[in-house]
C-alpha cells in the first residue's frame, strides 16, 4: 500500500457562483517529488491556497488528510505548524536584511527575552549548506541574485522543519544554470526524505524531475501520471492540459518579404549612474518592417535595459549613440515621446509596472491612449466601453465583464490586457518583454498567433525572451546579449540552443 | 431581475459608494430626533454648511492628493496665509476684490507647484516637504499679522462670500425666489443629464439599469435636491459659500470623472511605475495636483477670513488635518487611486453635522473631538471591510 503524506479528497471551492474547484483528488505519496500542471486559472493556485489555509476550513466543501489525519487549518500558521512551507513565486524576503536575518524572520532564536544572534548566524549558515549556497549570512538580501535569493527562501523554510514543501513556479525567475541548481536540490532534499510539491509550466524541467505529476484542468482533476511507470511525457502532459493536441506550438508564418528599417540602434550605450556601470554597451541593432527580432540573453544580461533605454529612458540612464526610426534620428524625452513615435513596450513585470491592478480592464486597456476616446481632454465613456470589447473580443480576453479589476484575472487574461492597451495606440513598433512567462501553453499559443497576425498587418516585433525554444521558434533574426553588450546575431535557420547558450554565457 | 432584487444588487455591489450617504442620513436624522427637528431647521443647516465650506474646499484638493499616494500638511496655514494676505491687500493695500481674489488663487497655485516641485522633482517624501511648508507658512502668517495682530475686514463684498447669500429677487411665501429657481435648474439639469447619458448608453447598446429603478433614482436625488433648497430657501437662501462649495464640486467631479487629466491622475495613483511606462508624465500629474491643492488653500484662506470678516493670527490651525478626516471619511484609500471628489464633500458635511448637532445637544469639546475620531476610525474600518469583502 502507498504511503501518502497528502490527500486531498473532493475539494470543492467555489468563489460567488463560479466553481474554481470542482471535486479535485489530489494524494502525494511521502518523499516524492510531485508536479502540479495545469493551464492559468485551471485551480492549481487555489488548491495550494486551500491546502495552505488561506482559505480557512469550512470556505470549501471536502477533506485534506496529512500523516493520516484530517486536517482543519484556519490560518496558514496552522499548516506551517504542521510541517507544510508553500514558496510562493513572488519571494517574500526583506531586501534590507542580511541573509540570516531573513532565514530566522519570525521564528527567531532566542535567548531569555532576546534574540541570540550570535547562534543565529551559526544556525543559518548550517542551513546555507543544505541548499548549498555559498555566501556570506551577513550579505544583505539585495545584493544576491535572484536565483540565490531562492534558495534563501527554501533555507529559511527547512530552519522551520518542513515536511511538505510546496514550490509555485520556482525556477520562472531564473536563468537555465540557476533553474539547474535548484532542480538538483530539490533532488537532494527529496533523498532528505523532504516532500515537495511543484507547481511548473516549464514542461522539460517536470519531465526531469517529477516522480509524479498531477494534471488540473478547469478546476477538475484530469490525471495523475506517474514517471517511474514511464507515463510522462511532453505530449502527453500538453494533450492533457489543454484537452486537445498542438502539433507545433509555434505557429509557421509564410515567408514574406520584409520592408525598410524602421529602427536602427547605432553604438547605443546606457549607463546607469545608480549601479555605476553600463547596462548596454555598444549596441548596433536594425529592425525591417514586418519582422520578429528575438533578443536573447541570461537574467541580467542588459535586455530589459536596452528596451527601456529605447522606449524613452525612464530610467534616466545616460544614453550615447543614436537612434533612428524610419530613417529618422529621434532623440526621446519621455516615454510618451517614444509612443508618440509608434513604439509600444509591453513590460516583462505585467504586475509590477504593467497593469493598474485595481482598474478595470477598458480602463486598462485605454490608459495609453486615452486620446483615443476623448476630444479635447473630455472622455467619451461610452466609447471607451466599445474599445474595450473589440479588444475583449479580438484577443480573446475571458472575464465576466469589462469592469472587472485586471488585478483578478488570470496571468494569460491579464498578459492579454497589456497587449491590448498597447495595441490600442497604433504601433508601429511593438517591443514584448517576455510575452509569455508565467502564462500557460493554450494561452501561449494564442499570443504566438497575434504576433503572426501583427506582423502580416506590418509591424515590427522585438521580442525580449528567456525561452530558447519560443526565440527560435518566433523570431527571424536573433540578437544575442551578456553582460550589456550584444554578443552575436543569428538568422533564424541556423540556429540552435546550443549556438545561443554559447553566445550568451560569454 | 425584480425590482427589489435588483435594488438589493445594486445596493450590495455599489455598499462602499452609497455607505457615506446612509452615514450621513442615519447621522441627521438621529440630531433630529434628538434635537426635536431643531437641527434640520434652515438656519442651522444653512450654518452647517457654512461652516463646513472652507474643510470641504481643502478635502476636495486632499483627496486628489491622497490619490497619487501624497499628503499636504501645509494647507492649513498655506489657507490662514494667504487669507491674512488677501486682508491685508484689501484693508492695507486698499486693493479691489476683483483684484484680490485672483492673486491669492494665483498666490496659492505657485506655492502648491513649489510643493509639488519639491515633492516630483526633488524627490522629498511629501509628508516632510509639506511639514517644512507647514512651519514656514505657520511662521509667515505669525509674521505678516505681528505688527496689526488680528486684521479687521470691512469690504462687505468680500466678506459676503461667508457670510452672505444669493440675492432673494422675491421672496414668496417667506421662501427666496432665486433660490428656489436655482434649486429647480439644478433638479432639471440633473434630469437632463441622466436621460441623456441613459439614451446615450442605449444607442450605444450598452446594458442600463432597469426603468423602475431609474426612475427612483431620479425622483430620489431630486427630492433631496428639493428638500435641501427648500430648507435653505425657508432661511436666507443658498450662502455664497454654497454656491462656490458646489461650483468646486461640480467642475473637479467632471476634472476626475470625465477627463484625460482625471483619468491620468488615478492612473498616477494606482501604479505610478505603469503610469510613467504608459507615457502619462508622473512629474507634471504631481504638479498639476498640488497647484491644484495650493489653490484651493487659498480658496479656503478666503472664505474662512470672509467668514471671520478678519484674519487672525491663529487661522488654519488644523485644517490640513480636518480636510484629511474628511477626504478619508469620504473614502480616499491611502493605497492610491481611490477617492471620489463627491465623497471629500460628503465627509466634510459629514464632520460639519457632527460638530454642529453635539453643539446643539451641548456635548462637551472634549466628548466632541472623541466622538470624531471614533467616526473617521469607524469610516476607514467600513472601508478596509466592505474592499476585503469585493477582493
Amino acid at each position: 500500500m502507498s504511503d501518502y503524506i497528502l490527500e486531498m479528497n473532493g475539494i470543492t471551492k467555489e468563489f460567488t457562483g463560479i466553481k474554481a474547484l470542482d471535486d479535485v483528488n489530489f494524494k502525494v505519496e511521502r518523499g516524492e517529488i510531485h508536479c502540479l500542471i495545469g493551464e492559468n486559472g485551471a485551480g492549481k493556485s487555489t488548491l495550494m491556497k486551500v491546502l495552505s489555509g488561506v482559505y480557512p476550513y469550512g470556505t470549501y466543501e471536502g477533506d485534506i488528510v496529512y500523516k493520516g489525519e484530517v486536517q482543519r487549518f484556519n490560518e496558514i500558521n496552522d499548516s506551517v505548524k504542521a510541517g507544510i512551507a508553500i514558496i510562493y513565486q513572488e519571494l517574500a524576503l526583506f531586501p534590507d536584511l542580511t541573509v540570516y536575518e531573513n532565514i530566522f524572520a519570525g521564528n527567531e532564536i532566542r535567548k531569555g527575552p532576546f534574540v541570540d544572534w550570535n547562534e543565529t548566524i551559526v544556525q543559518s549558515a548550517k542551513m546555507l549548506e543544505k541548499v548549498k549556497l555559498r555566501v556570506d549570512p551577513e550579505t544583505l538580501i539585495k545584493d544576491l541574485g535572484v536565483g540565490k535569493q531562492q534558495l534563501v527562501e527554501i533555507a529559511k523554510t527547512l530552519s522551520k522543519n518542513v515536511e511538505l514543501l510546496i514550490l509555485d513556479e520556482p525556477t520562472a525567475a531564473l536563468n537555465e544554470n540557476d533553474s539547474e541548481n535548484l532542480l538538483e536540490l530539490l533532488k537532494e532534499l527529496r533523498s532528505q526524505g523532504i516532500t515537495c510539491i511543484m507547481i511548473s509550466h516549464k514542461l522539460k524541467e517536470v519531465i526531469s524531475i517529477a516522480d509524479k505529476a498531477t494534471i488540473l484542468r478547469d478546476g477538475k482533476t484530469i490525471v495523475t501520471l506517474d514517471a517511474h511507470k514511464g507515463e510522462i511525457s511532453e505530449s502527453v502532459i500538453i494533450k492533457n492540459m489543454v484537452g486537445r493536441e498542438i502539433a507545433d506550438i509555434y505557429p509557421r508564418r509564410l515567408d514574406h518579404q520584409f520592408g525598410d528599417t524602421v529602427l536602427a540602434l547605432n553604438a547605443w550605450s546606457a549607463y546607469d549612474s545608480q549601479l555605476g556601470r553600463h547596462v548596454v554597451k555598444n549596441a548596433n541593432i536594425q529592425l525591417k518592417q514586418g519582422e520578429i527580432i528575438g533578443i536573447a540573453g541570461l537574467m541580467g544580461s542588459g535586455r530589459t535595459e536596452l528596451a527601456l533605454s529605447i522606449f524613452g529612458n525612464p530610467k534616466k540612464y545616460k544614453i550615447e549613440g543614436d537612434m533612428q526610426v524610419n530613417g529618422q534620428n529621434v532623440q526621446f524625452k519621455h516615454t510618451s515621446d517614444a509612443i508618440k513615435s509608434g513604439i509600444a513596450y509591453v513590460t516583462e513585470d505585467r504586475k509590477g509596472n504593467g497593469l493598474f491592478l485595481i482598474n478595470d480592464i477598458k480602463n486598462n486597456i485605454t490608459a495609453a491612449h486615452l486620446k483615443g476616446i476623448s476630444q479635447s481632454g473630455v472622455l467619451n465613456l461610452n466609447e471607451e466601453v466599445k474599445v474595450g470589447s473589440e479588444y475583449r473580443k479580438s484577443l480573446h480576453i475571458k472575464t465576466s465583464s469589462l469592469e472587472l479589476a485586471v488585478g483578478k484575472l488570470s496571468g494569460g487574461n491579464q498578459q492579454k490586457v497589456s497587449l491590448g492597451k498597447w495595441l490600442f495606440t497604433g504601433p508601429k513598433i511593438l517591443i514584448l518583454d517576455e510575452p509569455t512567462r508565467g502564462i500557460d501553453v493554450g494561452a501561449k499559443f494564442e499570443i504566438y498567433t497575434i504576433m503572426n497576425e501583427l506582423i502580416k498587418q506590418g509591424m515590427s516585433i522585438i521580442m525580449i525572451s528567456s525561452e530558447l525554444n519560443e526565440i527560435i521558434g518566433m523570431s527571424d533574426r536573433i540578437y544575442v546579449m551578456a553582460e550589456g553588450a550584444i554578443t552575436g546575431e543569428l538568422s533564424r535557420e541556423n540556429t540552435t540552443q546550443e549556438a545561443i547558450m554559447e553566445l550568451a554565457t560569454q | 431581475m425584480s425590482f427589489f432584487n435588483e435594488a438589493r444588487f445594486l445596493i450590495k455591489t455599489n455598499i462602499r459608494d452609497y455607505g457615506m450617504y446612509i452615514a450621513l442620513f442615519v447621522i441627521m436624522l438621529t440630531f433630529s430626533v434628538m434635537t426635536d427637528g431643531l437641527f434640520m431647521s434652515s438656519r442651522n443647516i444653512s450654518n452647517l454648511l457654512d461652516s463646513a465650506g472652507y474643510i470641504a474646499v481643502l478635502a476636495v484638493g486632499m483627496t486628489l492628493i491622497i490619490v497619487i499616494r501624497h499628503i499636504d500638511l501645509s494647507v492649513g496655514f498655506v489657507a490662514g496665509f494667504l487669507g491674512a494676505v488677501a486682508a491685508i491687500f484689501l484693508t492695507q493695500m486698499g486693493l479691489s476684490v476683483w483684484l484680490v481674489i485672483p492673486i491669492v488663487l494665483v498666490f496659492g497655485i505657485i506655492i502648491g507647484l513649489f510643493n509639488g516641485f519639491l515633492v516630483a522633482k526633488i524627490g522629498i517624501p511629501s509628508f516632510v516637504a509639506t511639514l517644512a511648508g507647514m512651519l514656514i507658512f505657520r511662521g509667515a502668517l505669525l509674521n505678516v499679522t505681528e505688527s496689526t495682530g488680528t486684521i479687521i475686514v470691512n469690504d462687505d463684498l468680500f466678506n459676503a462670500l461667508g457670510n452672505g447669500f444669493i440675492p432673494s429677487l422675491v421672496e414668496v411665501n417667506g421662501l427666496h425666489l432665486l433660490s428656489v429657481l436655482v434649486g429647480a435648474v439644478g433638479i432639471a439639469l440633473y434630469i437632463y443629464s441622466e436621460i441623456s447619458t441613459r439614451r446615450n448608453k442605449a444607442t450605444y447598446g450598452f446594458e442600463v439599469i432597469s426603468l423602475p429603478i431609474f426612475i427612483v433614482k431620479l425622483v430620489f436625488v431630486s427630492f433631496i435636491i428639493g428638500y435641501i433648497t427648500w430648507v435653505l430657501a425657508g432661511y436666507n437662501g443658498f450662502s455664497w459659500t454654497v454656491v462656490i462649495m458646489l461650483l468646486v464640486v461640480v467642475i473637479y467631479h467632471f476634472l476626475s470623472t470625465k477627463t484625460v487629466l482625471g483619468r491620468n491622475i488615478y492612473a498616477v495613483g494606482s501604479n505610478p511605475e505603469a503610469a510613467h511606462l504608459s507615457g502619462i508624465n508622473v512629474t507634471k500629474i504631481t504638479m498639476i495636483v498640488f497647484g491644484s491643492m495650493g489653490m484651493l488653500a487659498a480658496l479656503s484662506g478666503i472664505l474662512f477670513t470672509a467668514r471671520l470678516q478678519s484674519a487672525t493670527t491663529t487661522a488654519g490651525t488644523l485644517f490640513e488635518l480636518d480636510a484629511i478626516a474628511a477626504a478619508y471619511v469620504g473614502g480616499v484609500s491611502s493605497a492610491g487611486g481611490v477617492g471620489k471628489v463627491t465623497g471629500a464633500i460628503i465627509g466634510a458635511i459629514v464632520m460639519a453635522s457632527l460638530s454642529s448637532g453635539m453643539n446643539l445637544l451641548g456635548v462637551g469639546i472634549s466628548y466632541q473631538y472623541m466622538i470624531r475620531g471614533g467616526v473617521l476610525a469607524a469610516a476607514v474600518i467600513f472601508d478596509v471591510m466592505t474592499r476585503k469583502q469585493r477582493g
